[in-house]
């Protein structure tokens, strides 16, 4: 119950922000969802779906900074396994 | 009543065709005589019927496989198929799966008072075109006409007669640890187009059903002499039911690599969206196939050749101990086990 | 699929499991509120990857697994009434009452029908004026904008036929609940991560703060879910005890205003009794006056009553982190999906139905 969905929006209907909704691909499969809270919402965006209603639009820049963040670790990792060898 | 369009409420011309199939029609009168002569004959189109007798004489020639199935899907078309072409694939293929070479089919119709009588014509088309498709023939039939509000439109009992081909004895008491787990092509088509097709779900997909017969592929399994131990297609219930079934009838355990059963990208989101396990839906031209490993290479290279099962692979093998269980190992490494689904989240799908 | 399959990537787990053992210097207790993360955990087996001085308890965040035995109950009375179509999530259908549910209910001829959104329920409403439309709202903070709009829209078109069943519950209070409890083991809290995408995660700060754990709020893939963990490790090894955001893609501080402006137009805060856990205070939702109009108890008479589960079952004790399934002696033999003793067997959230989906068959092996 607490599971969203992220989809693409292709097109979006309506003037009206409560009444206003989006057809949204989620990966090859189109429903019809309500954009009543992300009236910033754009075509091409991506947002979280629940029980028919997009709750956010998802922040490719977040998505992509937390990945950077992991990267970080990596480095740890390859740094570590280096100094490793260093030791055999 | 589902299955398309609403009846036409004009009054019907007692001499022409009705627009609609009338109570009257399964009354074994003249009604149902007119029905059988102008649109069930012609468009199943087989001289059997044509006699018009109660049942036909077969001589097939050695051993058989009899099967019967009756289909009760909603709604009565679907993207790319419907009831008749899943009658005609579902009793042909599991005639095959008993390693049988399908002969005949009996065809029993049950209609529902005020069914379009465009519906029934396309259904039989269907019917027939499936049939022909496979080399069947249907050679005798029934006819029920129930009041409106019973029988959703149509339901659809097909029987079959099959030439046993195999020369072993094809079933779960063939499986042995060491075996492979072959399966055909990817899952769960079938039931997402079922799904779609219906109303009240609003989603719109590309997924078309994959109901195909899948004859020609085991057949030439069986003629190429791989020794086949077990073959089994999974519909209601999907590949989890299948697996899970053969595993406790022949008591051995299943491990099923997860990344390796293929999963169409618009099943797999139709999936998340429903909430449903692509494992536990149906498929209506899948087949498992169940054989010693050192067969694997040459049946996947036989399989591969037709159109049905050009995207067979191996998906997991057989084992010793814990007799019954099915296991999947997750992408990362871990097992998990894999069970039926309770049964009650899509009624009436195939 | 994008923003899902990246998050599955089998590397990037390992990756993070490596760095979270490489993390932990003794044993930690962990929690994760949200069933929808409880059940990708035993799903992708998680809990596996980490090493054995970490341990995560299962929380409460299963809204179908607390919702109290009254509504259900009367959600089952309600569908027997012929004017009545009563509109649910799918969830809710096998959830047992004190005798009963829906699904039985439907199959002695009640109109249930299941819908995908709080607007179905409205379509049908003005599809059927002549019926009554009930809708049976559910759920968290998350599902709670939708539910409103539901409200809000019903009562924008006047539309006489449609009223909701409110049965709604909120995150923070079971945080207090649990942590404030004397046998509590939880050092740091995995919050939900779409209930904060609605409220953001301000109002976890005070609780931080006041019991000294650390809260990092967490999405539901795998590489969220460990990422979340890592952090919260983190934060205990530096000896913090501060909110964090793990699920920066869909989690702002403030969460989702709009959303936010309409459950406090539509709804109250009200104390509310947690099935298996008990009467928490400001712990639900109820209707604003303003909508009172459009209450299914208002309409039909109060929700009441209700006997609690078996005497075998420990729902409560599961919900609240402090027994696992498997203790359970009812677990997988008394007690199956097919045949549940208590909530959290049947819902797709509960923490039972996880562990027998995704685990039982081991211990039977054995």
């Amino acid at each position: 119950m607490c599971l969203a969905v992220p989809g693409r929006v292709i097109a979006i209907a309506g003037e009206d922000p409560p009444t206003r909704t989006g057809r949204v691909d989620f990966g090859g499969v189109i429903k019809e969802i309500s954009l009543a809270f992300v009236p910033e919402a754009r075509p091409g965006d991506h947002v979280l779906v629940h029980v028919g209603f997009a709750i956010t639009v998802i922040d490719e820049e977040e998505a992509r900074r937390v990945r950077g963040w992991l990267e970080e670790i990596e480095g740890m990792e390859a740094g570590e396994a280096e100094s490793d060898d260093a030791l055999s | 009543m589902s299955g398309g369009e609403s009846p036409s409420w004009n009054c019907p011309l007692p001499e022409a065709e009705s627009e609609v199939v009338r109570l009257a029609a399964g009354g074994g009168g003249r009604a149902m005589q007119r029905l059988l002569e102008e649109v069930i004959r012609p468009l199943l189109d087989d001289p059997e019927l044509a006699r018009a007798h109660d049942g036909a004489v077969l001589d097939p020639g050695g051993e058989i496989a009899f099967t019967t199935d009756t289909f009760v899907v909603r709604p009565l078309v679907f993207p790319g198929g419907d009831i008749g072409a899943l009658a005609v694939c579902g009793t042909a293929n599991d005639l095959a799966m008993c390693g049988a070479e399908p002969l005949v089919l009996s065809l029993g119709l049950v209609l529902e008072e005020g069914l379009p009588v465009a519906v029934l014509r396309r259904v039989l088309a269907s019917v027939k075109t499936s049939a022909e498709a496979i080399g069947l023939r249907i050679v005798t039939g029934d006819l029920k006409v129930v009041e409106r509000g019973r029988a959703d439109g149509l339901y659809v009992n097909t029987t079959g007669i099959g030439r046993l081909r195999s020369r072993h004895r094809i079933g779960p008491a063939a499986v042995r640890p060491g075996d492979v787990v072959i399966l055909s092509g990817d899952v769960g088509r079938h039931g997402i187009a079922v799904l779609a097709a219906r109303e009240g779900l609003g989603f719109e997909t590309m997924v078309a059903t994959d109901c195909a017969p899948v004859v020609a592929p085991v057949l030439a399994l069986l003629e190429a002499g791989v020794a086949v131990h077990c073959l089994r297609d999974p519909t209601r219930g999907g590949l989890a039911s299948a697996l899970v079934e053969i595993a406790e009838a022949a008591s051995v355990r299943i491990l099923v690599e997860e990344a390796a059963v293929p999963v169409r990208e618009e099943v797999r989101a139709a999936c998340e969206l429903l909430g449903f396990d692509p494992l536990h839906l149906p498929c209506e031209g899948r087949f498992l196939a169940f054989l010693a490993a050192p067969e694997a290479e040459r049946a996947l290279g036989i399989l591969r050749n037709f159109a049905v099962s050009r995207e067979a692979v191996v998906i997991g093998r057989v084992e010793e101990g814990a007799s019954g269980r099915v296991l999947l190992e997750t992408p990362f490494g871990q097992e998990r086990p894999l069970d039926m689904p309770s049964g009650e989240q899509l009624p009436r799908i195939c | 699929m994008r923003f899902r399959d990246e998050y599955r990537d089998p590397a990037r787990v390992r990756r993070l499991a490596r760095a979270i053992a490489r993390t932990v210097t003794r044993p930690r207790t962990l929690m994760e509120v949200c069933g929808g993360q409880t059940h990708a955990i035993l799903r992708f087996g998680l809990d596996r990857l980490l090493p054995e001085t970490v341990t995560l308890l299962h929380g409460p965040g299963c809204p179908v697994c607390v919702t109290p035995v009254a509504h259900i109950d009367k959600a089952i009375a309600l569908a027997g009434l012929p004017e009545v179509i009563l509109c649910s999530y799918g969830d809710m259908l096998r959830v047992p009452g004190s005798s009963g549910d829906l699904a039985g209910a439907r199959a002695r001829g009640g109109d249930v029908r299941v819908v995908y959104s709080p607007l179905d329920a409205l379509g049908i409403a003005r599809r059927e004026p002549e019926r009554e439309v009930v809708f049976f709202a559910v759920g968290f903070e998350t599902t709670a904008p939708a539910n409103a709009m539901a409200v809000w829209q019903a009562k924008r078109e006047g539309l006489a036929n449609f009223s909701m069943l409110v049965s709604h519950v909120l995150v923070p209070p079971a945080l207090h609940a649990i942590l404030g409890s004397p046998g509590n083991r939880v050092e740091g809290f995995l919050a939900a991560g779409h209930v904060c995408t609605i409220m953001g995660y301000r109002e976890y700060e005070p609780i931080a703060a006041r019991y000294r754990v650390p809260i990092v709020v967490t999405g539901f893939e795998p590489v969220d879910i460990l990422e979340g963990v890592l952090m919260c490790l983190r934060q205990l090894e530096e000896g913090r005890a501060e909110v964090e955001n793990q699920y920066t893609r869909s989690v702002r501080p403030e969460g989702n205003p709009q959303a936010r402006r309409l459950v406090a137009e539509v709804f109250r805060v009200a104390s509310r009794h947690w099935r298996g856990i008990g009467e928490l205070p400001e712990s639900g939702l109820v209707l604003a006056p303003a909508f009172a109009a459009f209450d299914a108890e208002r309409r039909f008479g109060p929700a009441a009553g209700g006997e609690e589960m078996d005497a075998g079952c420990i729902a409560g004790l599961v919900l609240r982190g402090e027994r696992k399934p498997p203790d359970c002696p009812a677990f997988a033999s008394r007690c199956t999906p097919e045949r549940p003793l208590g909530v959290t067997m049947v819902s797709s959230e509960g923490a039972c139905a996880a562990y027998y989906r995704y685990r039982h068959a081991e211990s039977l092996r054995r």
